[in-house]
């Protein structure tokens, strides 16, 4: 297997057929049809590139839409993802896929908590395809055994990839400490923001939108974090100087729970709830105090209104009517009165749910 | 006093008391004359009398001022304080240094007051280089402290000493035979790293070095002796001069740092070859830690190896994943374990293994690596789980450990289209099961845990798993992880159930990650004891591996 070969621009062979078949495959659940799909695409000229990125790509992405329009359940969704891994995996034996590491050290991993790792996965595999050597450490990896990592290999940069905003708080753990080893960050990935403007408050080197801009950044070089520059993470975001993050996330639990008993108080058919609707509620709750926490980490209030109109959508679904979603906000911002960035954007949340536009899902933004 | 009598300079009185004066005073007029000195001032500009052009006898930046100073109108003079012209004055006389003060007179007169700083001028500069070099070494050591790694270390070193200590820097490690690591940098362009294959002997001072004791100096390479492949390509122009400074390794020879500069720039001085034994020192304890723990962690990965657990894949038809999360933050590994001993035949039985020894923490995994190999060797007895059990029980009883462990064993054949269980838990939780429709049940063996009891119990269940049907093996840290959106609650066996039951139809690692997620999110970034899960599923009638096996087939061809 050559280089040539991989980086050659495929004959002009359309990928939305294979993707249509994938995706068909995906939808069935059968293994076989997807890896004929991928595997026909290849042999009638597609690029191996192409295939990651035009045929199985979207096809994962749509399995993300699905899910969250409910057209698809937990099981199918992990079921087309599990395909998908096997489908990437056999392409790496394909002799389309094989390629000689001639470019140097990379290394790729999801923050601690992610745990959707196909994204990655699939830069990875471009990655590699175009001749760097890629260690994925996959879903979810701890911010020490990241750092263990680094200094054992010493990469020419890190990949850090997030997609539920809600892991800011530790990707900002993970960026600072990888910079502090001397490795740049190259943070990925819908968490980060639709322009990549949180991957920039929280210090990382560069931030790129797609596979291929990755690709084009790693050419190019990404400068080394300078080692000589004391710096401090709280420089980053000056505003958390206030502690209003560290409280609301120390007391999370106890927040919750207040903000239960106070709902009850004030809705009374919540009294009547079942076990199983309670701890929804409960759910709903702690999601929506750790999206409050998030926005108040980045300082930014559209994480927020975005979440809240997306959860309005949810709970209108599941027909628990959506002005409960007001009434958390108010016990909240009571329980919440000596944080002001905090009531703020309770304000700005319960104008959210009034307004109540059909926003998209943050990013494939599964809140878990 | 009558002062109706004062000329420029002052009253007669002040006069004889200046010409007295400790300090140099001299009086010039409007044209640049000097009207008058003191004998402290005569003895300093010894060649200058009253009469002579200042500019004869006094240096040109004195010259100069007074001259700038008495151009000046005197109206706008006078409103300000007398003695302030343009800004301080000052410069060398001989080899001392002065500063000059002026007071001016209405008539243009100017008395020139000077007092000698050479001494602070010298501590002056004296500090100044001083606070630089601090602040250098002081940036020198985070730099050189922020990474463990030992090539990224040499970059930092070769960058600092090519922009703070000299034109160009190459770093050569110790190295195998006559190979050694070689890194250098020019000035502040790009790090090079380059394996080179020389003598040491070639270039004076550098196998002494590089052999890291006894102690050797820094010392001076005439720079025609230096050997070509030491200095970059990038260097322009030729070397004028060359130092070689061991980088001491603590114990160890940490390598030889030879710095170059240009013969156009300025040559080594004997300040800058101790400075760079300074940074020197920074480095080569810098590059001694990080070869110290690029070291211990190639050890520790290769002791680590047995203990982490495996990557599971499908076996003669049966489908195996496991997922594993240590209960320390930076741990890898801990108490809890699993194994898959494939079958030797299509149709032989896979042995699943999952347990959980008492403990956590490294202490517990070595324990963990005892009872996977003891099961190992048990393998062919696998046909008996209760006899496996009691040989297991009798070798941990029989071991200086106090430990016990409980586990589960399940020995999995593919039979047609469904995959034949036999499973047996010992002192450990149930296996769950999922049925195609959701249903979730629990096996129904129990048995002793291993390692307290002289003698144990146990009972064996059989199972079948039809397509997309899985079997769940857990440890406890998964069902009592404490968490959730009320911050204390267990995530319990009911949930794990909830949880299972969504699992139809998955595949075996969609399975483990689902639970394994479900799990660490209800944990959240609380603690948590070590969580392993195991599923065996029986796959879809698949063609998969016969697929990747095609496409190696061809490839062949």
């Amino acid at each position: 297997m050559t280089v040539s070969t991989t980086q050659r621009p495929g004959p002009d062979v359309d990928p939305g057929a294979y993707r249509d078949q994938l995706w068909a495959a995906l939808r069935q659940g059968d293994e076989y049809a997807a890896a004929a799909a991928v595997f026909e695409g290849l042999e009638d000229g597609l690029g191996a590139e192409q295939v990651l990125l035009e045929v199985i790509a979207p096809a994962q992405g749509r399995v993300g839409e699905e899910w969250a329009a409910n057209r698809m359940t937990v099981a199918d969704e992990h079921v087309a993802t599990a395909i998908n891994e096997r489908v990437i995996a056999a392409l790496a034996h394909h002799p389309a896929g094989r390629v000689r590491p001639f470019r140097g050290r990379i290394t790729v991993a999801c923050v601690e908590g992610e745990w959707h790792s196909l994204p990655a996965r699939l830069l990875s595999e471009v990655l590699r395809l175009r001749g760097w050597r890629v260690d994925f450490l996959g879903a979810h990896v701890p911010t020490p055994h990241l750092i263990a990592h680094l200094h054992r290999t010493g990469p020419e940069a890190v990949l850090l990839s997030a997609s539920i905003p809600t892991h800011l708080p530790t990707a900002h753990a993970a960026i600072t400490a990888a910079l502090a080893a001397g490795v740049p960050v190259l943070a990925g990935g819908a968490a980060f923001g639709p322009d990549g403007r949180y991957a920039r408050s929280l210090g990382a080197t560069e931030w790129a939108g797609d596979a291929r801009a990755v690709a084009r950044l790693l050419l190019d070089g990404l400068p080394r974090p300078d080692p000589t520059a004391m710096h401090l993470p709280i420089e980053d975001l000056p505003h958390l100087a206030d502690q209003e993050y560290t409280m609301i996330a120390r007391t999370r639990a106890e927040l919750v729970r207040a903000t239960l008993t106070g709902l009850e108080e004030r809705f009374p058919p919540m009294r009547e709830y079942t076990v199983r609707q309670r701890r929804h509620t409960a759910e709903d709750i702690a999601h929506i105090v750790d999206y409050l926490g998030t926005a108040l980490y980045v300082d930014d209030v559209e994480l927020f209104t975005t979440f809240i109109s997306w959860t309005g959508e949810i709970l209108t679904a599941r027909e628990v009517p959506a002005h409960t979603l007001g009434l958390t906000f108010d016990v909240l911002g009571e329980e919440l009165k000596d944080f002001p960035r905090a009531r703020a954007l309770l304000d700005q949340g319960r104008a959210a749910v009034t307004a109540s536009p059909h926003t998209p899902i943050p990013g494939n933004g599964k809140p878990a | 006093m009558d002062t109706t009598t004062t000329s420029s300079a002052g009253s007669l009185e002040l006069r004889t008391s200046w010409a007295s004066a400790p300090y140099p005073v001299v009086l010039a007029d409007r044209s640049g004359t000097v009207v008058e000195l003191n004998t402290a001032a005569s003895a300093v500009f010894s060649a200058l009398s009253p009469g002579d052009r200042l500019r004869d006898g006094a240096p040109d930046w004195l010259a100069d001022a007074h001259l700038r100073l008495s151009a000046e109108p005197t109206e706008q003079q006078s409103e300000q304080r007398p003695e302030s012209g343009d800004g301080p004055h000052g410069g060398q006389v001989g080899d001392r240094s002065y500063e000059a003060h002026a007071t001016r007179g209405s008539d243009g007169d100017v008395v020139w007051w000077l007092v000698d700083d050479t001494d602070r001028r010298l501590a002056e500069e004296a500090l100044h280089g001083e606070r630089q070099r601090t602040s250098f070494l002081a940036e020198a050591s985070n730099a050189l402290l922020s990474s463990l790694n030992v090539n990224r270390c040499m970059e930092v070193t070769a960058q600092l000493a090519a922009t703070h200590l000299a034109d160009a820097a190459v770093i050569i490690a110790p190295g195998k035979g006559r190979r050694h690591p070689m890194t250098s940098c020019v000035g502040s362009g790009e790090v090079v790293r380059s394996i080179v294959d020389i003598d040491t002997t070639s270039m004076p001072g550098l196998a002494e070095a590089l052999q890291g004791f006894p102690p050797v100096p820094s010392r001076w390479i005439d720079p025609a002796s230096a050997p070509e492949w030491v200095v970059p390509e990038e260097m322009e122009g030729s070397v004028g001069s060359v130092v070689i400074t061991p980088l001491p390794g603590h114990g160890t020879p940490g390598g030889a740092l030879v710095l170059l500069r240009t013969s156009g720039g300025t040559a080594f001085s004997e300040d800058a070859e101790v400075f760079a034994r300074l940074f020197a020192a920074r480095a080569g304890a810098a590059l001694a830690a990080a070869r110290m723990y690029a070291e211990q962690s190639s050890i520790t990965t290769t002791l680590m190896r047995e203990l982490l657990p495996p990557t599971l894949h499908q076996v003669n038809g049966v489908e195996f994943a496991g997922g594993y999360r240590a209960s320390g933050h930076s741990d890898r590994v801990g108490g809890d374990f699993y194994d898959v001993h494939p079958g030797a035949g299509e149709d032989q039985e896979s042995l699943a293994v999952l347990g959980d020894v008492c403990g956590k923490g490294l202490e517990a995994a070595v324990l963990t690596g005892k009872i996977r190999n003891t099961l190992h060797a048990l393998l062919p007895l696998a046909d008996d789980h209760a006899r496996m059990l009691r040989l297991l029980n009798t070798a941990l009883l029989n071991s200086h450990h106090t430990r016990f462990a409980t586990l589960v064993l399940a020995s999995a054949a593919r039979h047609e289209d469904r995959t034949r269980l036999r499973v047996t838990s010992a002192g450990h939780p149930a296996p769950l099961i999922v049925r195609r429709d959701g249903t979730v049940e629990e096996a129904d063996t129990s048995g002793s845990l291993v390692g307290v009891l002289r003698s144990i119990k146990s009972t064996t269940t059989s199972i079948d798993l039809a397509v997309g049907e899985s079997c769940l093996l857990f440890t406890d840290g998964i069902t009592e992880a404490r968490g959730g959106p009320l911050g204390d609650e267990m995530f319990g066996e009911s949930r794990l159930r909830e949880a299972l039951g969504e699992c139809a139809g998955m595949p075996a690692e969609a399975v483990v990650e689902r639970i394994q997620m479900l799990a660490a999110e209800w944990v959240g970034r609380g603690r948590h004891d070590d969580m392993a899960v195991v599923a065996i599923t029986t796959p879809r009638p698949d063609v998969f591996s016969a697929l990747t096996r095609g496409a190696a087939g061809r490839r062949r061809a």
